[in-house]
């Protein structure tokens, strides 16, 4: 059994990019995940790492832009107000095709918003949210073991498709401590082929790698386009990932993700001690989205409650896949136990919920 | 007729340029400022671990000159992408920009004076035109005052639009810098001293000193609305009136 230490999500995070063999990374301060940035700077120094601090996210991402060329495991973590001046770098790194991970830690927004929890960024993150045509893997955790494992799944599948991947947390489940067993895990070979990487020691010979986003412009567009969209559906068909919970004999389905998610196994679990016929459907990939899943979920039960701590986001791409099949309810932020930026969705009033509609 | 043997190469192809045309127009000084860029990196003996990062404009079209690995970066953005190249390989590789007045004056001015007050060990080559070429002659931020441009088109009014920007002077100003120089590329005498310039800047990256800066003067004649001789004869005259050419820093420690 491997060591076992009690940490928050946040650095639970720095560790599974540590643990990944990732010696780089560049951040900028913000609430609720300035603890990552202060992780890193005392730690990378120690291990033989390189750590920055940028003078805003929109450098850091560009550093990571840098790092990431040269074949190399970096990362950035920010929140949201970050994550949107991310937006023109991620575009960037996904047309040179680069893996590195992010890590989004979400607060509520719009504008300033609050430094409180919120999972108001899911189009963003999803649909994309910088210019042109682009998908970031996104894995949603609920756990901080979870978050722990990602990071360095997060860094494999970067790797294995050469695309940037996403670890969206929010600040529930980034400042919650829980026990994490700490280790390295092995999902397999990379791709071993590293010539489009930024090299020194070149032999002025050979020839030079030119790493560039300008996909239309420096390349042929639609090479560029035929040959992300094919990694794309193989992306959409081969790494799908949820988590299914008393699914079998399920009359009502929650849909949730993350720490809305992690709430409405709380209540699910409630709700079978009672005797209510209610499961989970745990998006963990949320690109790609488990529309399959969620579509034969349809055919299934009669209703699906979508719970998300925002105004109602991913319960489009679930309607989108029931197309009518089953009634699809939602419970957002107006379902807080407090009503400001404090507030959170608990269990039991998701229970109550279920309860209405069975 | 003369013999073979009489007559003298007084000038070769740098073994770090490579053959691909470059789409400038004609009048340009970009191409020259490469080939500048590439007898400092033979002079040196860096090509295999130089790596080029350039902007987003006409500047960033000629690194496809210099037989490096190179990235594209987004506007303005190259000093943070740099930055993240010399720390990925933990200092080894000398990484240089190509940056434009727009791109690094205007857009990326917060990302290249962050840059320099880190005190990376990266050089910049900076392509001063006084305007922006690529996207059709729009006033820069180094738009001298009075100037006609096609966002300026009763002349550069330091009232409304401020003041030409004196992008080498505020370089050799910040601690992080440990050189800095604006050259002309005009004539054989600074073109040597453009070329000993370039060389200056990366011995500071390569002694791991601080950062490196040159500013180059160059035409844009589309873009200034003037024919190839008059554009270069207006860069003589009314730009460098404007910037003076010379080394404002130099230092072998940077405190
Ligand atoms: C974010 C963004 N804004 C605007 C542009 C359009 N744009 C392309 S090149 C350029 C200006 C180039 O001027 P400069 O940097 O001086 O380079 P030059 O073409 O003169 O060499 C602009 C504004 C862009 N590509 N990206
Ligand atoms: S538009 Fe100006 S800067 Fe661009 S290539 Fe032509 S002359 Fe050079």
């Amino acid at each position: 059994m491997d060591e076992k230490v009690l940490l928050t999500g946040n650095i639970a995070a720095a560790e599974g990019a540590l643990y990944a063999g990732c010696r780089h990374y560049f951040g900028y301060p913000i609430t609720p995940q300035s603890d990552v940035v202060e992780y890193f700077s005392a730690k990378l120094p120690q291990m033989g790492g390189e750590f920055v601090q940028s003078e805003s996210e929109c450098t850091s991402i560009n550093m990571l832009y840098g790092a990431a060329a040269c074949g190399i495991r970096a990362m950035t973590s920010t929140s949201s107000p970050g994550f949107s001046l991310m937006q023109e770098g991620i575009s960037h790194i996904a047309a040179a095709e680069l893996p590195c991970v992010i890590m989004h830690v979400q607060r509520g927004g719009p504008g300033s918003g609050s430094t409180q929890t919120a999972q108001m960024d899911y189009n963003q993150v999803v649909k994309g949210g910088g210019h042109g045509e682009y998908r970031l893997i996104v894995l949603a955790p609920d756990s901080v073991q979870e978050i722990f494992d990602f990071v360095q799944l997060g860094f494999y599948l970067a790797e294995k498709y050469r695309n940037p991947a996403l670890v969206l947390t929010d600040a529930i489940i980034g400042q919650m401590k829980e026990d994490v067993e700490l280790r390295t895990i092995d999902f397999g070979p990379t791709p071993e082929d590293r010539s489009w990487a930024l090299k020194i020691h070149r032999s002025p010979k050979g020839k030079s790698a030119n790493v560039h986003s300008a996909v239309g412009i420096v390349g042929i567009y639609n090479e560029w386009l035929a040959r992300t969209n094919e990694k794309y559906e193989n992306i959409k068909r081969d790494e799908v990932r949820f988590q299914s919970m008393f699914m079998e004999d399920a009359e009502l389905a929650i849909v949730a993700y993350g720490s809305s998610g992690r709430a409405a196994k709380g209540a699910c679990k409630l709700a079978r001690e009672e005797g209510l016929k209610v499961g989970v459907l745990r998006p963990i990939t949320l690109w790609p989205f488990p529309q399959p899943q969620i579509e034969e979920l349809a055919s299934r039960v009669k209703k699906i409650l979508v719970v998300e701590d925002n105004l109602g986001q991913m319960v489009e791409d679930v309607r989108g896949a029931v197309e009518g099949r089953a009634e699809v309810h939602f419970m957002g932020v107006f379902s807080r136990h407090m009503p400001d930026c404090n507030g959170m969705i608990f269990p039991d009033t998701i229970l109550e919920e279920v309860k209405k509609l069975l | 007729m003369s013999g073979e043997d009489e007559r003298k190469l007084i000038c070769d192809t740098p073994d770090c340029i490579n053959n691909t045309l470059l789409p400038t127009c004609p009048g340009c000084l970009h191409g020259v400022v490469a080939r500048c860029v590439c007898e400092a990196i033979d002079d040196l003996g860096i090509q295999e671990n130089a790596i080029g990062v350039v902007g987003v404009g006409c500047h960033a079209m000629t690194a496809g000159a210099v037989e490096v690995d190179t990235i594209s970066t987004a506007h303005g953005r190259a000093p943070g992408v740099a930055t993240g190249i010399k720390r990925a390989y933990y200092g080894e590789a000398i990484v240089f920009t190509f940056q434009g007045d727009g791109d690094l004056g205007a857009i990326g001015l917060g990302d290249v004076l962050n840059a320099v007050n880190r005190g990376e060990k990266l050089t910049t080559i900076f392509f001063n035109n006084a305007g922006y070429g690529n996207t059709g002659g729009q006033m820069g931020p180094t738009t001298i005052e009075g100037q006609v441009t096609t966002t300026s088109p009763y002349g550069r009014d330091p009232a409304q639009s401020g003041f030409p920007l004196h992008m080498a002077e505020m370089m050799a100003s910040l601690r992080g810098c440990a050189y800095s120089a604006r050259v002309g590329i005009n004539n054989l005498k600074n073109y040597a001293g453009a070329r000993k310039a370039v060389k200056a800047a990366f011995q500071k990256q390569m002694d791991n000193i601080g950062y490196g800066f040159v500013e180059f003067l160059c035409t844009c004649p589309p873009g200034w609305k003037k024919k190839p001789d008059e554009a270069f004869h207006w860069m003589e005259k009314a730009m460098m009136e404007e910037y003076q050419l010379g080394e404002f820093k130099n230092v072998d420690e940077i405190t």
